[in-house]
């Protein structure tokens, strides 16, 4: 029995599946052979459904990632791993239902298992808060995974979460270190890792047992520094431009692997893993037993090397001459823009114009002093020493001088505080420095919000 | 006058002291004299709020006078996803450049503390809240990887409420697997690493290196956790405890060795130094 279609863009998909099945159902009533025109049918619904399913935009692979119908980790964990014997509990506080682990075997290779819970049930995804841990589930994971370097056995990851859990007791039980913790051991676990994002690849959380010797992504997954959602929330002040973030965030398996941090897309069936599970777990068993081929006969050192080597290499920016070129176009026309503005501003409010400061232009050469910090990084060379001042509070504080009129008795308090100076356009929201912007994400959908 | 609207327009962000003589603390909302915090180092004389510091204020709060060599300062950001949103990460930069005269939110190199030699890195939360993006995160593992060459402990002042930036993507998730491996080379190596965190450390960052010192101190207050509390307010729908994730929750909690206060914290480290071999 085919799974139902829930995203508009596969309603063409889905006429043309109605249609099949009527002439299914007049087939078996009629005497008339129909079968030549079911099978053309068919045939053009694979077509369409490949066509649809290659221009996904990332807005639309996030929605098959997160599709209530696509297998998770279970749905594999039972159609590929024989011998499971589950193991629980990090030995320190409890037994998160977020994260499974266990010894298994796929094939003939022996396997610690570690992935992902989000339940099928409501009670289930209840049980496993749909699949974000709390800093138990990471513990356990890393002590089932220091088991399995102990029994030289890979371990296999299956990724598939919004986040790690945000709440009272994560933050308690230290989420953060959890995390950190993992990805420090996980680094330099002496057994191959292979990870596998097979639905939602959410910011740390994934990240969490997502270091490994491969870092592989189903084709209709995703893995992304925060959700679409919580990023709209914070760029547009706007959940609803989920669609634009998504594209922005370059959160795509090809995107990934353009980017070098995936290191292989797993395909799926035509359609999605959710509309063909058995031919997609076979997809994934083979990927998988693959790569554990290409790590086992590694000698460990070298392993673990190419793994510090792998993550080491990720990253793009500018070095050396190319970033001195770089950067003095960016600043000049960022100071170009600033000057702009502020002249416009300045005939705006002509009482802000007049006082001694030097009437410097800001040119690359001079960005540095004239924003106000010690001239120790833009544009000096490497190396240079700085000179810092003995006094503490001398420190350039890039605020305004001090006010000739204060005197040893500080003035009377203004009867209204100063405004917070307004943040430019474009500025993060939510700065206020008793908060965190990048983590807080305001928006109404709980599930979806964070962010590493 | 542009130069006037110009240092308006590059001073009067809300990360800096606002103008005046007088400004409300974030953290008591008392109405405080400026100049008492600024001979306070920065923190608040009524509640002792340790307000960010920048990283070249951090740089000469902690190292003997001169000493500090900056390593890497070509490294700059280049707009790897060519994101552009409301406005265009790369402006963002620009902004940010210009504001703080660095090319990115991390500053590292060499320097002396009470003489001893040591590998030196801060954040500074002014640069697009201190978040981690490529550039942070290769000048952590460099500082890293160099002071497990040198045989130096290494000390990096964190301060990033934006955790990893946002607007590099993947590339920024995966800087926490890249720094968090660098320093387990580091601890295999032999070396030492001192994190200290100060007021916000949060997400990505606090995610990755800087939980992982082999001693973690906080700065009073400092508002240190994975997720930020409005969001776990809004998800779990009710009032979070008061001092929730702040460094004297954290300390309660285990997750921190130590809180010093800013104006001892560099003969406190020189302390701690004697011990490491
Ligand atoms: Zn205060």
């Amino acid at each position: 029995m085919a799974v139902a279609y829930l995203h508009d863009f596969e309603k063409p998909i889905a006429e043309l599946e109605d249609e099949i099945a009527n002439l299914e159902k007049l087939a078996s009533r009629s005497p008339a052979d129909l079968s030549a025109n079911i099978q053309s049918l068919r045939e053009r619904s694979l077509a369409l459904k490949r066509e649809i399913y290659a221009k996904l935009t990332p807005w639309q692979r996030v929605q098959v990632a997160r599709d209530p119908n696509r297998p998770l980790f279970t749905d594999y964990l039972n159609a590929l791993v024989e011998d499971f014997v589950e193991l629980h509990g990090d030995r320190a506080y409890g037994d998160d239902k977020a994260i499974v682990t266990g010894f298994g075997r796929i094939g003939q290779q022996k396997v610690m298992i570690v992935g992902h819970k989000r339940g099928k049930t409501t009670a289930e995804r209840v049980q496993c808060n749909f699949g974000s841990p709390h800093p138990e589930g990471y513990r356990k994971a890393l002590l089932k995974m220091q088991l399995a370097e102990k029994c030289h056995v890979p371990v296999v990851c299956f990724i598939n979460t919004a986040g790690a859990y945000p709440g009272i007791g994560a933050e308690e039980r230290g989420q953060a270190q959890a995390i950190a913790r993992n990805l420090f051991e996980m680094s330099r676990l002496r057994t191959p890792i292979v990870c596998l994002v097979i639905g939602e690849g959410g910011s740390g959380g994934a990240l969490g047992i997502g270091v490994g010797d491969r870092l592989a992504i189903l084709e209709n997954a995703y893995f992304s520094v925060i959700s679409p959602e919580g990023c709209a929330a914070i760029l547009w002040k706007d959940g609803g431009k989920a669609p634009q973030a998504a594209q922005v965030l370059k959160l795509a398996p090809k995107d990934l692997l353009a980017l070098g941090i995936v290191d292989e897309i797993v395909p799926e069936p035509v359609g999605g893993a959710h509309h063909a599970p058995e031919a997609a777990t076979q997809l994934v068993k083979a990927a998988i037993l693959r790569m554990l081929e290409e790590l086992v006969t590694v000698p460990i050192p070298e392993l673990v090397e190419r793994r510090y080597a792998r993550h080491r290499r990720i990253g793009r920016f500018l070095e050396g001459e190319a970033a001195k070129v770089y950067f003095e176009s960016t600043i000049a026309q960022a100071s170009a823009r600033a000057q702009a503005k502020a002249v416009k501003e300045a005939g705006k409010e002509p009482a802000a114009a007049a006082t001694n400061a030097p009437r410097e232009a800001i040119t690359p050469a001079s960005a540095g002093p004239a924003a106000g910090a010690p001239p120790l990084v833009a544009g000096s060379p490497p190396a240079t020493a700085v000179t810092s001042a003995p006094a503490v509070h001398a420190a350039p504080v890039p605020a305004a001088p001090v006010a000739p009129a204060a005197s040893a008795l500080p003035p009377n308090p203004p009867t209204t505080p100063n405004p917070p100076a307004s943040a430019p356009a474009g500025a993060e929201p939510s700065t206020a420095t008793k908060e965190n912007a990048g983590a807080v994400s305001p928006g109404p959908v709980q599930s979806v919000q964070r962010h590493a | 006058m542009a130069w006037d609207g110009l240092k308006k327009f590059v001073f009067r962000r809300k990360r800096d002291l606002p103008e005046g003589l007088w400004m409300k603390c974030d953290d008591c909302d008392a109405l405080i004299y400026k100049k008492a915090v600024e001979e306070r180092v920065k923190t608040c004389p009524q509640c002792n709020f340790h307000f960010p510091m920048t990283g070249p204020e951090r740089l000469q709060l902690l190292l003997d006078p001169g000493s500090f060599q900056e390593r890497w300062d070509d490294l700059t950001p280049a707009d790897p996803l060519s994101f552009v949103a409301v406005t265009a990460y790369k402006d963002k930069l620009a902004e940010a450049q210009l504001q703080t005269g660095l090319r990115d939110a991390a500053i590292v190199g060499t320097g002396t503390l009470h003489s001893r030699p040591l590998v030196f890195g801060v954040t500074d939360s002014r640069f697009i809240m201190g978040s981690m993006g490529s550039v942070v995160g290769e000048k952590i593992t460099r500082a890293a990887e160099l002071a497990a060459a040198e045989k130096l402990p290494l000390i990096i002042v964190s301060g990033s409420g934006g955790g990893a930036r946002m607007y590099e993507g993947c590339l920024s998730l995966m800087q926490m697997a890249k720094t968090s491996a660098a320093i387990a080379r580091l601890h295999d190596a032999g070396g030492f690493f001192i994190s200290i965190l100060t007021h916000p450390t949060m997400a990505g960052v606090m995610a990755s290196f800087a939980a992982l010192g082999d001693i973690v101190i906080a700065e009073p207050k400092a508002l240190i956790g994975f997720t930020g509390p409005r969001v776990i307010e809004q998800t779990i729908k009710q009032e979070l405890p008061k001092g929730f994730q702040r460094a004297e929750f954290m300390l309660e909690h285990g997750f921190v060795d130590l809180i010093l206060e800013r104006q001892r914290m560099r003969d406190e480290l020189a302390k701690i130094l004697n011990y490491l071999p």
